[in-house]
């Protein structure tokens, strides 16, 4: 049929097709233009924090989250035996324990405590959760973070499939009562027990909506200060006040809305308006700005290094004098001051600040810092390594690829770095930026000389660190391998106290006088926090705490 | 009719098939995949999750696979949110880009074209230098930095727009423009020159001839044909914009699907990668089909099918 319509009284219809065409393609366009706006009638003085989590959780399941964001909200909405709060680890749902004699047994008598929706915490909840984290066919996903539970006998072979979850060794004595029994002593067991994948969940709940549970507010029953109100993707968290908190008196703040503000700028914008009032992250171009202008900008020491990674089974890097002459050749202190810019101190070994051993002296004092001095490029002393390994003055070494994953930062440090080698060493270093996935493939695979890494502890432990380089572990992907630094970090698992430092001394220093690694400086966590916004907490591993948080605005 | 829709329909359907095969093999052609971690699984672990998303099938078979659940509209589990499926996160994200995206087609529509008209009729006047003045500036500055402008301006400085989320109308002020600037000016530079093309026609001479009024020979005669060009940019346009910017959401933080365009990529996240390739593909196909109509019915000369 031809589209050319007849004169006449069909004119009429075609006008009106016409017109309805033309109000489909504006209709189509103001699809949901009339959303209403949600006003909330504001209780007077209520307090509400507003904070930017940063971004969107991948999930807020204690135990299927792996990454910072998630943890932060789980921190506040679930809690485990322990609570990790003031820097301190103070028993939570837990009200005592007792430690066997060998150390590898601990019973845990809990509080009685209640679920945000008033029934009891029992002994139950943490078995229930523990297995959950170690089940290699948890629907929907199986837990990526299992390996934080290793420390129990049987937990590893549940998990990776040897043995069955019933004989993991957790025992249910009564109601309030809970017994585990680890592999070996385990000097921060207590605290792994605050970690969120130690945090308990509620079977009944759990198994409502397995997909989704944590995230809808009816599912999402949780047991510390604040519960889940409401969730919306991509956008915001609100959590309130949770009534049946054990511990709810010292719970002064109503409401948290957490925004998933993703943008460094916006966010700064956001805080500086007022919009938000915790923040942690900003632009690096502006820190200089704001740490002149604004009071409430600080910067807390956080357990994680920055480094380069040498990949010691490719030439020239399988010869250790290189690898000391590039550490040698960079000016640390210049790196954090002109580049970085947010106060990251200089690192020269590989476990950061805020980490303490048996006697309470912090490693990273007491293991020093192995002669590289950080406030200058020590290039006499490169040069004769370089020059030694048969490189003089560079001649005939052969030009290299720096791989970092795309980011700005990670440039900038790049070509600081690749300037101070070319000038103090002669050697030209070819900078190639990678995606995050492919750059994964690129390290796991060794197809690499020099890599940028970075790695953020776990617990506080210098272990959470060294046995990173284990010959056999998922991350050593220097592709070291050492028995005797195996031998020191397996022997320090199992046993704990004074001797259990010396080998972690040693293993540091076996890596170090190796030079696996090129460290360069240990992260720091930037904040910032409105002034009237009190008594909040953020530990060295990174997490928000707000549940004695509070506000006091004039 | 019927057969031309028919044979748009198939048309268009054959359209979408390339578009899904194409980017489902470029996707799987790139290095890493959805569990690549900087913490690497176990193997045994790797393992139980490849077999549940059908993974460690060969690509083609996966491919298949895929094809099926996409004709019965099942977009699959998202792997980078847990728990959610790619349709849920379409549902929960696409009416917020479409209130924004809405509101700037409309603001395209509304001011473009007038400004157009305006331009066209003051030919070489200053309201006609004015209006492309901007136009121009609309054109070549990118929506990245109108954003960082507005924020920075409006909501840092000035403290008078508010500087994220979308919770009252003033929220909209700063992406709607971001979002508009570039199609607005365009539009209006197109409206310009199509409508001074059509002036000089000869038909034009004849209807001023016939003695109407300067009116009618605007609306009725001139501005139909100078629009058929703008209808082809506007259709395309509103599915583009209703699916969201990456560049805009980012920048206001409003919780749309621009996002998921982008992040998908980076986090392999297989299943959200097809669904909003798919969920836009369609969008543009069923927006064209609708421009071809109404070429036809501005202008009979257009014929739909031959």
């Amino acid at each position: 049929m031809s589209f050319i319509i007849k004169k006449g009284g069909k004119r009429m219809t075609k006008k009106g097709l016409a017109l309805i065409l033309i109000l489909t393609l504006v209709f189509t366009s103001l699809v949901g233009c009339g959303g209403q706006q949600q006003e909330q009638a504001k209780v007077e003085n209520e307090k509400v924090l507003k904070w930017n989590l940063g971004s969107e959780p991948k999930t807020l399941d204690p135990q299927l989250n792996s990454a910072q964001d998630g943890g932060h909200v789980i921190n506040n909405v679930f809690e485990g035996l322990m609570r990790d709060a003031n820097g301190k680890y103070e028993p939570a749902i837990a009200e005592s324990y007792d430690i066997s004699e060998d150390e590898t047994t601990y019973t845990f008598h809990l509080r009685d405590a209640k679920w945000s929706d008033g029934k009891p915490i029992t002994a139950y909840d943490f078995e229930y959760a523990w297995k959950r984290a170690l089940d290699p066919n948890l629907i929907p996903e199986p837990s990526e973070y299992a390996f934080q539970l290793f420390y129990i006998k049987g937990a590893q072979e549940a998990y990776e499939g040897t043995g069955s979850l019933d004989d993991v060794a957790i025992n249910v004595i009564d109601e309030k009562t809970i017994q585990v029994t680890l592999t070996a002593p385990t000097q921060y067991f207590l605290e792994l027990t605050a970690f969120y994948t130690y945090m308990p969940v509620r079977k009944d709940m759990v198994e409502k909506d397995p997909q989704k549970w944590a995230t809808n507010p009816e599912t999402a029953v949780s047991n510390g200060p604040f519960m889940l109100a409401e969730y919306n993707l991509g956008d915001k968290v609100i959590l309130k006040k949770n009534p049946n908190y054990w511990n709810v008196d010292k719970v002064k703040l109503d409401k948290i809305e957490a925004y998933m503000i993703v943008d460094q700028s916006t966010s700064l914008s956001a805080y500086e308006a007022g919009d938000v009032e915790v923040i942690d992250e900003m632009p690096v171009q502006e820190i200089p700005r704001i740490q002149k202008e604004d009071p409430t900008f600080k910067i807390f020491p956080q357990v994680g290094t920055y480094y380069y990674i040498f990949n010691v089974t490719k030439a020239p890097m399988d010869d250790v004098r290189v690898r000391k002459a590039l550490t040698l050749a960079i000016n640390r202190k210049q790196i954090v001051e002109k580049v970085t810019l947010a106060g990251e101190i200089p690192a020269t070994g590989f476990v950061p600040p805020a980490l303490y051993d048996a006697n309470g002296k912090e490693f990273r004092e007491v293991a020093g810092d192995y002669g590289v001095d950080v406030t200058k490029a020590q290039v006499e002393e490169a040069k004769a390594l370089l020059a030694e390994a048969g490189y003089p003055n560079g001649e005939g070494f052969p030009e290299l690829d720096l791989v970092y994953n795309t980011n700005e930062k990670h440039k900038l440090v790049g070509e600081a770095i690749q300037a101070m080698w070319q000038d103090n060493l002669g050697i030209k270093i070819n900078l190639t930026n990678q995606e995050w996935a492919v750059f994964q493939d690129t390290r796991h695979s060794g197809n690499f000389t020099v890599a940028r890494a970075g790695w953020l502890g776990d617990y506080a432990d210098p272990m959470t660190m060294l046995d990173l380089w284990l010959s056999y572990s998922g991350n050593n992907d220097c592709h070291w391998n050492n028995p005797e630094f195996d031998a020191a970090i397996e022997k320090a698992k199992t046993i704990t106290g004074e001797e259990r430092f010396k080998l972690l001394y040693d293993a540091e220093k076996m890596m170090i006088d190796n030079q696996i690694v090129m460290p360069i400086y240990y992260y720091t966590q930037p904040v910032m926090v409105k002034e009237y916004v009190k008594d909040w907490n953020k530990t060295p591993l990174g997490h928000w705490f707000f549940g004695y948080a509070d506000i006091e605005k004039q | 009719m019927g057969r031309f829709i028919a044979k748009r329909f198939i048309s268009m359907l054959v359209t979408l098939l390339f578009v899904v095969t194409i980017t489902f093999f470029l996707m799987h052609a790139a290095p890493g995949g959805p569990f690549s971690r900087e913490k690497a699984l176990p193997a045994p672990i790797l393992k139980v999750i490849e077999e549940r998303f059908n993974l460690d099938k060969p690509v083609y078979q996966q491919y298949l696979i895929y094809l099926k659940d996409v004709a019965k509209g099942d977009l699959g589990p998202s792997f980078q949110r847990v728990g959610w499926t790619v349709n849920e996160i379409i549902e929960k994200t696409f009416p917020v880009s479409a209130k924004v995206g809405g509101v700037s087609v409309l603001l395209v529509l509304i001011l473009g074209i007038p400004i157009g008209i305006v331009s066209a009729l003051k030919q070489n006047k200053w309201q006609d230098q004015l209006a492309m003045f901007f136009a121009t500036l609309g054109v070549t500055i990118p929506s990245f930095v109108i954003g960082t402008l507005i924020v920075h301006i409006f909501s840092t400085n000035l403290r008078i727009l508010p500087s994220n989320g979308l919770s009252t109308w003033k929220h909209y002020i700063g992406p709607v423009i971001a979002l508009a600037g570039f199609s607005l000016s365009f539009v209006a530079r197109l409206t310009r020159s199509s409508m001074l093309e059509v002036m000089q026609q000869d038909y034009i001479r004849t209807a001023r001839a016939k003695g109407l009024s300067e009116f009618t020979v605007l609306t009725k005669h001139a501005l139909k044909n100078a629009l058929i060009p703008v209808i082809s940019y506007v259709g395309p346009l509103v599915a583009a914009i209703l699916t969201g910017s990456f560049v805009v959401e980012r920048i206001f933080a409003i919780s749309g699907m621009g996002k998921y365009f982008v992040e998908s990529v980076g986090n392999r996240d297989y299943t959200v990668i097809m669904g909003v390739t798919v969920f836009y593909a369609i969008f543009l196909v069923v927006m064209v089909f609708v421009v071809d109509i109404l070429y036809g019915l501005i202008d009979p000369r257009i014929k739909l099918d031959r």
